[in-house]
């Protein structure tokens, strides 16, 4: 019961085999049994959940469920939820207990899920592996010497290892895509702009973007009917009418043109992973999509002005973390200085701190036209590169990440080694497009992914995409033995 | 050697919005701490901000009042520092695209001469929350209700060249501030205030000279102090051989001096850069145009209209539209009496020596201009003269009740009958013989004391007109 | 762009990060790896380009004058670390 979809548990409460209430405890149970050991979970909300549940069914016993009602979830620590901690995988904000909730976590319980609890993540959302995190490292579910990618590494495990039925996560430069090629499921990250930010605690500010981690693209459309749209609160949430995700699921791929970006399918892709990709290729061609070869000229120019904007607009975020009005503060601070030096130099750790300096270093006096303009100026040829290529093609695929998922501790010794794991997903951050991934196979028992990336605002297609290879394919079914 | 002095203003107008600039919070002066300041002001993670539209129309109403150039398209950066005043680390201000650009305004020195002044730009901010000294175990004490406050920071050219024409800038900006409602403009509380920037030179010399910047001025009078003071003072340590330092000094009012704030010393770079979390501002021709149409007739404008309207003389009608209360309070009065020049006398002399005296502002007068309009219809229609007017006025000021009622009580009803004021001058006439016999040969003089007697004699209730002519009548004629 | 010593502390200070002494190091290598990658961007000419803050050209939403807090002090004072009289406490600020 617990490794099936969200559509399939839909399906199920609607035939009386489970309640959400049975469900719910079930899920539960399985986190109470296996959380310890891969550590998905910070905060479980068991209490909550069963009285989220139970309201569900009296909701489905009057007539009135509807796709997501009942089906439990996990959010990531990175949304606010009113009077349950949100850490941020941060001491800084260990006992941060929000007084208010975030627009994605409103509108899910409004469609009626029930959330089971808080997941685990890299600190502030800076990682790609879920190591930074102030709560322990989290445990890929095929092999627990693994990362599960980052930074909603909690998320994606959660899912993968069927402690949720669906996750959402956040996207900063391949948070969600990422992790979901390590733990062999589905993400998400919508076209900036599409999913509201309020309440969702910032990272950079013009890359961050909400999405869901589920166990299929039909129910990553789902989430996504629940959480996008236009919110006042946020002023870069786009003005743009709703649509209906799952609209175009069933479309025919006769006719799809493919891109194969040349930088991504270079001599440096993985052989293995190439293969992967070449297979699912394959299967799009079989069902009429063609592909043709596409430039992203400036992509190597990615990681290195994501290394800029992002740090630079985290460090005028993570400004506010100074032990004034709540979160961590150092003890008997002797006077201002201190209770900044001291709260912000215990409070955070290593890799934010690091961020937090380049970010600083780049906007400084002298430096801002070099760095901080220069990538601004970057960003947009990235942008122009995919504007351009979406005139021949309609999607672009390629990989999600240059390998399987790696140890635990073994990309630590240097950040940049850790920073070219995102080698494919940053310039989709830089140019605000839709991107997924999902699973095309595995190598050496551990999943990998494949990224489609769409032009902006095209969910609906990437998602018909995925859909038409996952009704063709299994990968998405397969599930860790934990 | 003779020294030039160049002042550059900065003032900080708080503007009264209802609510804050990014945020829903009430703006009123003087609640209880933090109880106007919501997650976005504390700064809670996740919060973002959505911009109060009727900044932007104060903003731009202000830039349509100094004849500026209104931006098209700004965009807010963030100024990144910290203090805890400052809940986000950083403040939300605009940088290389304001909303109002270049502008410029008139003064008028008290030699009646007039300037234009030139302002560089006014830009919107937040305003930043108070600390409060007072020992709390050693600790100080953070409000937030003033942070997010919308400001508009408005800019001089370093065009002034004395402490007197900075003093009518500050003065004529306050006034324009106050004709379109976009703040109270209250130094004291802290609604407007003021930085000045200061320098020297010798005079013939093009560059300027380091300038160091004022802090802490809350009055017009310290502006004027504060300025004269900080030039005396650069003046003398040039002159003995030092160099002016490029630095911000605070203005003590008590001491008369001005201090270096050496805590600040240490070169706070901002990082400036466009804020991520909120979209450029842009707006057309029809939003100008809209907020056109919502201004209020501007001082200058409304004094040259005294002046064709009114038949008032140009000092006249500057004093009376120096400040928009005043200026409606009269209109208020003309049109209840129809006479502008009688209402320009009595609304500039006597009431305002009235409210000064009281230190009352127009708003706070006691007596309402639709009184003082009666009391003018009153000296006209010969109820009363305008000497005993002013009895009813200070009356009317006591709160003793209306124009007419008090005429009523005291019986101040100007006498008016032919025939009880012939009866009054025959009796003056026989009174006064020696007099009378002076004026007879020729000593003009006397006339003014046989008038006075007969007003006297009335209890000042006389038609001192009628008085006049019927004594000069039986005078000449007797 | 290789950094030193002086230059990381004068960052941190910028940044109010504490940095112990022992780090001072491994902090200073760290970050000067990371802006060696950074200085790939240099590798092309961008003097033509405008800068791109957003991916999208949309503008502000503007929202009417209205007050729509409420007092909600106690509340959002329970989770503050040092508090008085509604005043949140820092140690003394010397002007």
């Amino acid at each position: 019961m617990l490794s099936k979809t969200v559509t399939e548990l839909a399906s199920a409460l609607d035939r009386k085999e489970t309640s959400a209430v049975e469900l719910t405890q079930a899920f539960l149970d399985r986190i109470q049994q296996l959380n310890p050991s891969i550590n998905a979970y910070i905060t479980v909300t068991a209490e909550q959940a069963l009285a989220q549940a139970a309201k569900a069914d009296a909701i489905r016993a009057d007539g009135k469920a509807g796709p997501l009602t009942g089906i439990p979830i996990a959010h990531k620590d990175i949304f606010c939820t009113t009077d349950v901690l949100t850490t941020c995988g941060s001491k800084m904000l260990h006992n941060f207990i929000s007084p208010y909730t975030a627009a994605v976590v409103e509108k899910l319980e409004a469609a009626g899920a029930v959330m089971l609890g808080k997941t685990n993540m890299d600190e502030f959302a800076m990682g790609s592996s879920n190591e930074t995190s102030h709560y322990g490292a989290v445990r890929n579910p095929w092999d627990s010497e693994r990362v599960p990618g980052g930074s909603s590494g909690g998320s994606a495990a959660a899912v993968a290892a069927d402690l949720c039925a669906m996750a959402t996560g956040t996207d900063t430069g391949g948070s969600i895509r990422q992790p979901a090629s390590f733990c062999g499921i589905t993400g998400l990250k919508p076209t900036y702009g599409r999913v509201s930010r309020f309440g969702m605690i910032a990272f950079a500010s013009s890359l961050d973007q909400a999405g869901p981690l589920t166990k299929s693209a039909e129910d990553a459309a789902l989430m996504m009917n629940a959480i996008a749209g236009t919110d006042v609160r946020d002023s870069t949430s786009l003005d743009l009418p709703a649509e209906d995700f799952t609209a175009k699921l069933g479309d025919s791929l006769q006719g799809l043109k493919v891109g194969l970006p040349v930088q991504h399918f270079s001599k440096d892709l993985n052989p293995a992973v190439s293969n992967l990709l070449q297979d699912a290729i394959k299967v799009l061609e079989s069902l009429g999509a063609t592909v043709k070869e596409v430039d992203l000229p400036n992509n190597h120019l990615s990681v290195p002005s994501y290394y800029v904007i992002a740090p630079a607009e985290a460090s005028a975020n993570l400004s506010r973390y100074d032990g004034v009005r709540y979160g961590y503060r150092c003890e008997d601070p002797v006077n201002l200085e201190d209770l900044y030096k001291r709260s912000r130099g215990e409070g955070f750790g290593d890799e934010v701190k690091r961020r937090i300096m380049v970010g600083t270093y780049a906007l400084s006096a002298g430096y801002y036209d070099a760095y901080y303009k220069k990538a601004q100026k970057i960003r947009r040829l990235i942008k122009e590169d995919f504007d351009k290529a979406f005139e021949d093609v309609d999607v672009i695929l390629g990989p999600t990440s240059p390998h399987t998922a790696f140890k635990i501790g073994e990309k630590n010794s240097d950040p940049v080694t850790m920073y070219l794991e995102d080698i494919y997903t940053i310039a989709v951050n830089l140019a605000g497009l839709p991107g997924m991934s999902l699973p095309i196979g595995q190598i050496n028992n551990l999943p990998i992914g494949m990224q489609l990336i769409g032009p902006s605002l095209g969910e609906a297609r990437l998602l018909n995409v995925a859909h038409q290879y996952q009704l063709n394919t299994d990968w998405h079914q397969q599930r860790p033995e934990v | 050697m003779t020294w030039e002095t160049v002042i550059g203003l900065e003032v900080h107008v708080q503007l009264s919005t209802q609510s804050k600039l990014f945020s829903g919070s009430a703006t009123k002066f003087g609640a209880e701490p933090n109880t106007q300041a919501n997650i976005y002001d504390l700064a809670l993670p996740g919060t973002l901000p959505v911009m109060n539209k009727e900044v932007l129309r104060m903003a731009v109403s202000f830039g349509l009042a100094i004849d500026a150039e209104i931006g098209k398209r700004s965009v807010f950066d963030r100024k990144n520092y910290f203090y805890p005043d400052l809940p986000k680390g950083y403040q939300v201000s605009q940088l290389d695209f304001p909303t109002v650009g270049k502008g410029s305004l008139t003064i008028e020195m008290e030699d009646g001469t007039e300037k234009v002044i030139g302002v560089t730009r006014a830009h919107i901010e937040e305003d930043a929350g108070k600390s409060l000294h007072e020992d709390f175990q050693g600790m100080t004490g953070i409000d937030l209700n003033r942070a997010g406050t919308p400001l508009l920071e408005i800019v001089s050219e370093p065009d002034l060249r004395s402490a007197k024409e900075a003093v009518a800038y500050l003065k004529k900006l306050h006034s324009i501030i106050l004709y379109l409602g976009i703040s109270d403009g209250n130094m004291a509380q802290g609604s407007m205030r003021c930085d000045a920037n200061v320098s020297v030179r010798k005079k013939g010399e093009t560059e300027f000279g380091t300038r160091a910047e004022i802090k802490n001025i809350n009055s017009f009078r310290f502006v004027e102090k504060a300025i004269n003071h900080e030039v005396e003072r650069q003046i003398d340590l040039i002159e003995d051989g030092g160099r002016v330092v490029q630095e911000t000094r605070l203005y003590d009012s008590e001491l008369n001096e001005t201090r270096s704030m050496r805590s600040k010393e240490v070169a706070n770079d901002y990082r400036y850069f466009p804020e991520p979390d909120l979209l450029p501002v842009v707006i057309d021709d029809a939003f100008i145009a809209a907020v056109k149409a919502t201004m209020p007739e501007l001082p200058n404008a409304k004094r040259a209209r005294f002046v064709s309207e009114h038949g008032l003389s140009d000092y006249d009608a500057g004093v009376l539209t120096a400040d928009r209360a005043m200026a409606e309070y009269f209109e208020t009065v003309v049109s209840t009496c129809g006479d502008a020049k009688l209402a320009a006398n009595w609304v500039s002399v006597d009431l305002l020596g009235l409210l000064n005296k009281a230190d009352k502002s127009i708003a706070e007068s006691p007596v309402s201009p639709e009184q003082l309009g009666t009391l003018i219809a009153r000296i006209k229609d010969n109820t009363i003269s305008g000497k005993i007017a002013k009895t009813v006025f200070e009356a009317m000021a006591e709160g003793e009740g209306d124009v007419d009622q008090i005429i009523e009580q005291k019986g101040l009803k100007q006498v008016t009958d032919t025939g009880a004021l012939e009866s009054l001058v025959d009796e003056v006439i026989t009174a006064n013989p020696d007099q009378v016999e002076q004026f007879r040969s020729g000593k003009e003089q006397v006339f003014g004391y046989l008038v006075g007697q007969a007003m006297k004699l009335s209890k000042g209730k006389a038609n001192p007109g009628q008085v006049n002519k019927l004594l000069r009548e039986k005078l000449n004629n007797g | 762009m290789a950094l030193d010593k002086s230059d990381v502390e004068k960052i941190a200070h910028l940044a109010r990060l504490e940095i112990n002494q022992a780090d001072t190091d491994e902090v200073t290598q760290r970050i000067s790896n990371i802006l060696a990658m950074i200085d790939q961007m240099q590798s092309i000419d961008t003097d033509s380009v405008e800068p791109m803050a957003h991916p999208f050209d949309a503008i502000q939403r503007l929202r009417e004058d209205e007050v729509t807090e409420t007092n909600q002090r106690d509340r959002l004072q329970r989770i503050s670390p040092a508090t008085e009289q509604g005043l949140f406490l820092v140690p003394k600020v010397i002007e």
